[in-house]
């Protein structure tokens, strides 16, 4: 029971989350963000694609890193 | 038909061709190898299963306020998107092996031959529907998320059903044709464009959610999904220089596999090619 519910866990974490747990959590993080900074008289939708700009090279970077 | 609805019958007729493949894939090798009655019947099984998530999530979806479905969907379509298009940069620039379905479908065959021929459930050939049954549900539960929230949020479910449905149909049509794995498909290319869509949508719609407004509104998508793909390619770019660079550009560049850093780089692929079905 307790592998079942272990598999049926990892099958969702592996669906919504992927090879890369930072993009999700930098994903996260900026929309938590861009709520703050939108209640603010300061324009708030360019924190996403900035965010999106330095995450994904990050991730590809350790990728290739890894990978050698 | 309006661009937001051109692009949203584009991406979700590439995302769900490309799982499509996948499928077909995993049927095919039950098929030809196994039982095609079985087979089938896993397929239809999978497809019952489907609909019953769609029927459960699509009209639960149509409730919420679009604001906070606007987030919520937009923060998850971020999320697949980047991860559909790490993988594809990572495999366009040589850091992951590609998708090869001819490969797949002779691992898939081989594993087939070898398991015992059983029925149970009055199903004549329990592996060839069991295998049938989990490609069909665990490539197309991406793809009805992706459809249903394309289109509640656009609006337009019967154009993005639509999209979903002539997908599956013509890779389904084309495997019947050809039975065997639909290796010519550029199914890299494809997850690709999809990627860049994915990801162009859920940072429209994820900031949207989160309260921020875009310049011009919706026409801001026409200046996201070119600039992210730009982005894409130009990121392909440069890991494929590095790449390159650390394998010895001469060699690289001449495609031959002599010298002990391309050696290593093919253990590389090797290593990889076990997430290759993922």
């Amino acid at each position: 029971m307790i592998a079942r519910l272990k598999a049926f866990g990892a099958f969702w974490y592996d669906f919504v989350v992927g090879d890369d747990w930072r993009i999700a959590a930098g994903v996260v993080a900026m929309l938590a963000v861009t709520w703050g900074v939108s209640h603010t008289s300061v324009p708030s939708w360019w924190l996403l694609p900035a965010a999106i700009g330095t995450v994904l090279p990050i991730s590809l970077w350790r990728a290739a890193r890894a990978s050698g | 038909m309006s661009g937001a609805g051109a692009a949203l019958f584009a991406a979700v007729f590439l995302a769900c061709a490309v799982e499509a493949v996948e499928a077909t894939t995993i049927v095919l090798a039950a098929g030809t190898t196994r039982d095609w009655r079985s087979a089938l019947t896993g397929v239809a099984a999978g497809l019952v299963v489907l609909a019953v998530v769609v029927a459960a999530l699509g009209p639960a979806l149509s409730t919420i306020p679009l604001g906070p479905l606007r987030l919520v969907v937009g923060g998850l379509l971020l999320v697949f998107g980047l991860q559909w298009l790490r993988k594809a940069i990572l495999r366009a620039s040589g850091y992951k092996a590609l998708h090869d379905e001819a490969a797949i479908y002779l691992r898939e065959v081989e594993a087939a031959k070898q398991a015992d021929r059983r029925p149970r459930h009055g199903v004549r050939d329990w592996y060839a529907f069991t295998l049938s049954f989990k490609g069909t549900v665990l490539e197309g539960l991406e793809v009805a998320f992706i459809a249903l929230t394309f289109g509640t949020n656009q609006h337009d479910v019967p154009l993005a059903a639509v999209a979903a449905v002539s997908a599956i149909v013509v890779v389904a049509a084309v495997g019947v044709a050809v039975r065997a794995p639909l290796a010519r498909v550029p199914e890299n290319t494809m997850k690709f464009v999809v990627g860049v869509m994915l990801t162009s949508f859920g940072m429209f719609w994820g900031a949207e959610g989160a309260g921020a407004h875009w310049p011009h509104s919706d026409a801001a998508l026409l200046v996201l999904a070119p600039a992210t793909l730009l982005f894409g390619l130009a990121t392909t770019a440069v890991l494929r220089a590095q790449r390159n660079r650390s394998l010895g550009a001469p060699a690289a560049a001449l495609g031959l596999a002599t010298g002990p850093s391309l050696r290593h780089g093919d253990a590389t692929a090797r290593r990889t090619s076990e997430e290759v079905t993922r």
